[in-house]
This record gives C-alpha cells, sequence and structure tokens, in this order.
C-alpha cells in the first residue's frame, strides 16, 4: 500500500452550515479544504427538516435541504473537495501532521476543523430502541408518511417538538405532546401555531415510562411527573423530540469535552486545547444551536485556522 | 444498469420470496433523502457480492402491498429475505462499513 504523504492544510470533518461555511472561507483563503461530509449523513440536521423560516436572508423561507445544498455548491464553487465518507478514526494529539482516517484510507492535515455536529436524543425506555421504524421515530418529516390516519405522540417541549407537531398534523389523526413540565421552551410563535392547531393535544407534567407494543407501538405508558400517577396512552405513533447530544465520540481521550460532551474551545474563538484543531457548531453550542449561529463559528473556524496556518510559517 | 433490481408488488412473490439466494430489499420512496444517499452503497454492496446476494428495490409510494405486508413504518428499511422469510431487518441509512456488519451472515 502506498504511504500517505500529501499533507493538507486542513481537513473538516462534518458538514451541515458550520461544515460547509468553514469549507467556504477555508477555500477562499486558498486552503483547499478536504471536507468529510459524511456518506448517509451529508448535509447535516437541516437535511431533515422542511421550510427554514429563521436563516437570515431568506424572506419566504427555504426548504432546509436546498439551503444545504447551496452552502455546499458555495463551497465547492472556490475550491473545497467535498467527499461523502465518513471519518473513523483521528490522531490529533500523538501526531504531526494530524492523522484523519476513513474506512480505507488515511489523510494527513496540519489543521483539522471539527463540524460533526449532534443526534438525535433517545428517551432511553423500554421498547423505544427495539420498536424503531414500527411505530418509534426521531425524525418527523422522514416518517410522518407512514402514519396517515394515526394517533400520534410527540415528546418534547422545545421547537423541534413543536415543528414536528405541527408537520405530523398532516397525516395524524391526532397529536399529542407530552411534555414534562407545564410550560414549553420552544419559541412564541411556534408555541402559537401548536395551541391554535385544532388536532393538537397537550399532556403536560409527564413523562414516558415505556413504549407498548411486540412488533409496533400500541401506545405508551406515561407517569406524572407531579404525583407519579401512571396511566396509558394509546398510540400508534411516537417521535421523540427532546433534543439532541454531540456528536464528538471520534474526539474521546484527545478533546476535552464538558459534562454532555460538549467539545470544549476557548471562547470566543473556535480554538481547542490542541494547537492547530478547531471546533465549531453544534459539537460546541449547547446554548443557541441554529443555523445561523453554526455557520457564524463554521466561518470563524476556518478564520482561525488561516490565521494559525499563517503564523506557523514565520 | 447497476447492480440492483427494480421489484414490484407483483414480482416480489418471483424475484424475493422464492429466490435461491438471500435477497435484500431496499424500501424507499422519491421523496425520501436518506434513501437517495444509501441507494450508492447498496450498489456496491450489490456488485461486490453479486454471488452471495441480491439487492433489489422497492418503491413504497408505487406498490403499497408489500410494504404494508411487512409492517414498513420507516424508510430506508432494508429487509434480508432468505428462504421466503425476513431473516433481518436493518432501518435507517447506514454507511457502508455499518451494513456490512449487519449483513455479515449473509455474505
Amino acid at each position: 500500500m502506498a504511504e500517505v504523504t500529501e499533507v493538507r492544510n486542513v481537513i473538516v470533518i462534518g458538514s451541515g452550515p458550520a461544515g460547509y461555511t468553514a469549507a467556504l472561507y477555508a477555500a477562499r483563503a486558498e486552503l483547499k479544504p478536504l471536507v468529510f461530509e459524511g456518506s448517509v449523513t451529508a448535509g447535516g440536521a437541516l437535511m431533515q427538516t422542511t421550510e427554514v423560516e429563521n436563516f437570515p436572508g431568506f424572506p419566504d423561507a427555504i426548504m432546509g435541504p436546498e439551503l444545504m445544498d447551496s452552502m455546499r455548491k458555495q463551497a465547492e464553487r472556490f475550491g473545497a473537495e467535498l467527499v461523502a465518507d465518513d471519518v473513523t478514526a483521528v490522531d490529533l494529539v500523538a501526531a504531526d501532521p494530524k492523522v484523519v482516517k476513513t474506512d480505507g484510507e488515511t489523510y494527513l492535515a496540519k489543521a483539522v476543523i471539527i463540524a460533526t455536529g449532534s443526534r438525535y436524543k433517545e428517551l432511553g425506555v423500554p421498547g423505544e430502541k427495539e420498536l424503531g421504524g414500527h411505530g418509534v421515530s426521531w425524525c418527523a418529516t422522514c416518517d410522518g408518511f407512514f402514519f396517515r390516519g394515526h394517533d400520534i405522540a410527540v415528546i418534547g417541549g422545545g421547537d423541534s417538538a413543536m415543528e414536528e407537531a405541527m408537520f405530523l398534523t398532516r397525516f395524524g389523526r391526532s397529536v399529542t405532546v407530552i411534555h414534562r413540565r407545564d410550560t414549553l421552551r420552544a419559541s412564541k410563535i411556534m408555541q402559537e401555531r401548536a395551541f391554535a392547531n385544532p388536532k393538537i393535544t397537550f399532556r403536560w407534567d409527564s413523562e414516558v415510562v415505556e413504549v407498548l407494543g411486540a412488533d409496533k407501538v400500541t401506545g405508551l405508558r406515561i407517569k406524572s411527573t407531579k404525583d407519579g400517577a401512571e396511566q396509558v396512552l394509546p398510540v400508534t405513533g411516537v417521535f421523540v423530540a427532546i433534543g439532541h447530544d454531540p456528536r464528538s465520540d471520534l474526539f474521546a481521550g484527545q478533546l476535552a469535552a464538558d459534562a454532555d460532551g460538549y467539545l470544549l474551545v476557548s471562547q470566543p474563538s473556535t480554538r481547542t486545547a490542541i494547537e492547530g484543531v478547531f471546533a465549531c457548531g453544534d459539537v460546541v453550542d449547547r446554548t443557541y444551536r441554529q443555523a445561523v449561529t453554526a455557520a457564524g463559528t463554521g466561518c470563524a473556524a476556518a478564520l482561525d485556522a488561516e490565521r494559525w496556518l499563517a503564523s506557523r510559517e514565520h | 444498469m447497476g447492480a440492483t433490481k427494480v421489484v414490484t408488488d407483483e414480482t416480489f412473490e418471483a424475484e424475493v420470496l422464492k429466490s435461491g439466494k438471500p435477497v435484500i430489499v431496499d424500501y424507499w420512496a422519491e421523496w425520501c433523502g436518506p434513501c437517495r444517499m444509501v441507494a450508492p452503497v447498496l450498489e456496491e454492496i450489490a456488485t461486490e457480492y453479486a454471488e452471495k446476494i441480491d439487492v433489489v428495490k422497492l418503491n413504497i409510494d408505487e406498490n403499497p402491498a408489500v410494504s404494508q405486508r411487512y409492517g414498513i413504518m420507516a424508510i430506508p428499511t432494508m429487509n434480508v429475505f432468505s428462504g421466503g422469510q425476513v431473516v433481518k431487518q436493518i432501518v435507517g441509512a447506514k454507511p457502508k462499513s455499518a451494513l456490512l456488519r449487519e449483513l455479515a451472515g449473509y455474505i
């Protein structure tokens, strides 16, 4: 096997608004970035949303996949090399240049920008995993189609949960939002829309204890967070929208993360504790988690990387 | 022409249930993004493991009978059929390495 000798200026791990914006800026800085967008996850979280109404610059909204495709094309236009593959291992600590591996190949880079984003949180209750794809889903736009006429439960209290609930009213006979408190953390406008929708009802102060059903979902066992009383909610569709966990597993033991797995950077920069390694987007941001804030930190990461590379030459 | 074949409600029995070797059935639809992303991976697997296993695609919009019969509630779903029975179910788009691990007993 030929030994890898080419050392790239910068490798971007991940895509989405953070990865693509980092790629765009790095490309315009003539760094010829190599971007691993993911074999089946390319485009990130927005690939699973419909209208994006809050990304500035689009007064008539834009579809998530379309926005990602545009960002991708823009990065490519300026010279980013985008590869639909997954990074399986990295060596950022002991190696100089840094080592990035995919399933079949090894790559070397002076700088690495991490934009791996986050994944859906699971409830972690019995029945959830077993019935995944058989009534339990974590993505309304992906699977809503299969629930025409069903009684559906959506678990969560944020914007994603409201969006999913509203999307699902197109298909379901009823949509019940189950939330463990009595107030939502969703934005006001999303709350208002959900409250106004005649197909959506709310189960407050409730949490899911078990997903019921043998080879298909038949119901949910829910418990009151106030007095512990349990009951069964008969639903045949369950959509979990309780938030995300950062995808930082690849970097365990190499990069510091907080207790929930969010990578630590030297705010307001995107610098990690390792020279030449930068992190941006939802793998870092636990506070805002918006496409535009991810794009913003993606830009910062590319600029941080560019300045770091330039400083090494002097 | 790719290595995967198209099957329908009508041809399902002959092509899948009565096949002499294991068959991966890829349930997909036009509007399913992740289905499109996993398609090239399945093409590769179909080519590389052609002797051991067949890979066929079933469009769920056009073929409601088979989709309902097998309780498909999320796509992509990939079912491995052997001897007319579902022996393995894989739900959701996965990278090639993960798919190969899931298919280990059949390829």
